[in-house]
């Protein structure tokens, strides 16, 4: 049974110049212990994917339909306060920029054990030593010493463990990584991406990463969802998806990321942009951009369906 | 085309004269740039990589003079950058494209204002008609409609807000061009769209490139020279594909493993751990000694000069004794 079921979930922004649906009937599970990578370009849905499962979409967004399922309970239709217990323990998350999630006032001692204390019924003692063990498990050297320390005291990749300490210190059994490496130098992105899988591993705790870096997700991820305009155009084992991607989108993805490898003379390009949430195209989003568009994309909206090695929301694979 | 000799450059991150003297602090600066030397050849492009801090963004500006160096020089067409820039018509042929497309252009004019500004001061156009001729020229080059001219830069995505912004550096007909991560704030799909463009615009018009970029495989896709940079140092320059086959300094093998890679899907690997430390004070002797494997005493002492290996110029202890594992 998986640990996360979200099943057809929508989500809407009414704006005065009509409703922009943002999220449209999006689909996927993820297995206990499992990463499961999103990728996609900005304005794709990823990490309002993730907002709507944690219950922290900016208003006036709203889910308006399908359903998110944790262990066989509904965080669609929870009420706000029981959803602030199960942000944090049960559902951690991890944001993009290290800087602005940590509280600058407090000591990195005092957040940690105050989410401990919120989550799990310790003794201050006990938090902080829990709090101390956390730090020592991301990597922070000198952990007892450094743990009155204040954010401003750590460098960029230091905090973003502080943070990776921080959602993981309930032991939630599911972590939402929003872009965790996004502001590192790639060196320190090597070190937070080995840390992040040793600790799912470790912990059995399944990841949702939202990048828009392949390459991440390459090293990381168990399987992957590509995104676009909303949707999920493919998802499966992150190798079919990179080697035999079976979605256009997909394809056109894969080739325009250069390589270190081996040189081409020119990059794939899809042309063209995504389309803006005011114009989505009929039919399949892509269809304006896609090379091997034919008359039912442009009316006829494709669903996830078996292609080769993976699912894909594509009408090439409708005899499949 | 573009060399620069010795090159340094140096901010002054001292606090304000009255707290300095009453503290007694001595005056602080940070060495963004140090004793660089590069040469960029015409028709080629020269790419600078490196993390965060390390410099290469005050190079590009060194390499334009919107900076001038505290010491050393620059040279453009053989003469020195501040008399080149002196002289409109070497001036004209240097141009720069910035990182950011949302800041770099002016909000409140129209694409075609922010191309023809300019030819209107270079002259380059002769009447109104010339110029709406030449604005609707360079934006067909750049992959844009001319009528887009009459929009304003709010109306375009992302990466064609980059487009406008080359057809822009474009405009003054240069040959040489800095580009200072011109990518990284697109995606890749339309990252692809503008590296390939650049490509096709520097056979066209033999443009030389000084390609500034974090990104490795964007700077192998681009370039024919490669200069690693650390901590205000080139630590590595030589023909890209000499680099990438064997890379001699251990930060550019660093910076080679770190990178996540398609073709190695669900590698698990060992990162070199550190950061790069605070270029106010950096480490004395190499300044990636503290994160080096390969380190030893006269690391911890001695900077390294450069040396040839090949085509390469390394300047690293290591790889000039040839010691291979500490």
């Amino acid at each position: 049974m998986p640990l996360l079921q979200v099943q057809d979930l929508t989500v809407e922004f009414p704006t005065r110049r009509g409703t922009l649906r943002a999220l449209d009937k999006v689909s996927f599970a993820i297995e206990p212990g499992e990463i499961l990578g999103v990728v996609g370009e900005s304005g794709a849905g990823k990490s309002l994917t993730g907002a709507a499962i944690i219950g922290l979409l900016e208003p006036p967004g709203r889910i308006a339909g399908g359903s998110i399922t944790l262990e066989n309970e509904r965080l669609d239709t929870m009420p706000p306060d029981r959803m602030r217990r199960i942000r944090g323990r049960r559902i951690g998350t991890i944001f993009q920029d290290p800087l602005t999630t940590l509280d600058p006032l407090y000591s990195i001692g005092r957040q940690l054990t105050e989410t401990i204390q919120t989550h799990l019924p310790l003794s201050d003692s006990d938090a902080r030593k829990r709090a101390i063990h956390w730090l020592e498990e991301v990597g922070i050297p000198a952990a007892p010493q450094r743990i009155d320390a204040y954010p401003h005291e750590f460098s960029g990749g230091m905090r973003q463990r502080v943070v990776i300490a921080l959602a993981l210190c309930a032991e939630p059994r599911l972590v939402i990584a929003d872009e965790p490496t996004t502001a590192l130098d790639v060196s320190v992105q090597a070190q937070i991406i080995t840390l992040l899988k040793r600790l799912s591993r470790e912990h059995g705790t399944a990841v949702m990463l939202v990048t828009h870096d392949m390459g991440v997700i390459a090293e990381t991820a168990d399987r992957v969802a590509v995104m676009y305009a909303g949707r999920i155009a493919e998802i499966g084992p992150v190798a079919s998806v990179i080697k035999h991607p079976a979605h256009p989108y997909a394809e056109g993805l894969m080739g325009s990321i250069p390589s270190l490898e081996h040189r081409v003379a020119r990059l794939r390009q899809i042309d063209g942009s995504m389309p803006r949430l005011t114009a989505i195209p009929a039919g399949c989003a892509f269809n304006p951009r896609c090379l091997k568009v034919m008359p039912r994309c442009r009316t006829e909206r494709p669903e996830l369906m078996p292609a080769s090695e993976t699912r894909a929301a594509c009408w090439l694979h409708a005899d499949a | 085309m573009l060399e620069a000799i010795e090159v340094s450059h140096r901010f002054d991150v001292s606090k304000p004269a009255l707290q300095r003297l009453l503290s007694g602090e001595p005056r602080l600066f940070l060495r963004a740039v140090d004793e660089v030397s590069f040469a960029v050849a015409r028709g080629t492009t020269l790419s600078l990589v490196g993390e965060s801090g390390c410099g290469k963004s005050t190079l590009a500006r060194l390499a334009v003079g919107l900076y001038a160096p505290s010491a050393g020089e620059i040279r453009f067409e053989g003469q020195p950058l501040s008399a080149a820039r002196a002289q409109p018509a070497l001036r004209r042929r240097m141009n720069m494209i910035f990182q950011d497309p949302y800041a770099s252009l002016n909000p409140r004019w129209r694409v075609s204002d922010i191309i023809a500004e300019p030819i209107r001061s270079f002259g380059l156009a002769q009447g109104a008609a010339a110029l709406a001729e030449r604005v609707a020229e360079l934006l067909t080059l750049v992959g844009l409609d001319p009528t887009d001219g009459g929009k304003y830069p709010h109306e375009f995505s992302g990466g064609q807000r980059q487009r406008i912004s080359i057809a822009r550096a474009l405009s003054s007909e240069p040959e040489f061009l800095v580009c200072d991560e011109p990518t990284s704030a697109l995606d890749v799909s339309v990252q692809a769209q503008i590296l390939n463009l650049m490509r096709d615009l520097q056979t066209r018009l033999g443009l030389t490139y000084l390609f500034i970029s974090h990104n490795l495989a964007v700077v192998r896709h681009m370039s024919e020279r490669l200069g690693v940079m650390y901590l205000g140092r080139i630590v590595e320059i030589g023909p890209a594909e000499a680099i990438f086959a064997a890379p001699l300094h251990p930060y550019t093998r660093l910076l080679l493993d770190a990178i996540p890679d398609l073709e190695q899907i669900g590698r698990s690997r060992t990162p070199v751990g550190g950061e790069v430390p605070s270029p106010i004070a950096p480490p004395p002797g190499c300044p990636f000694h503290p994160r080096c494997p390969l380190a030893n005493a006269r690391c911890r002492v001695e900077k390294p000069v450069h040396t040839r290996v090949g085509d390469v110029m390394v300047a690293c202890h290591a790889a000039e004794e040839g010691r291979s594992s500490a």
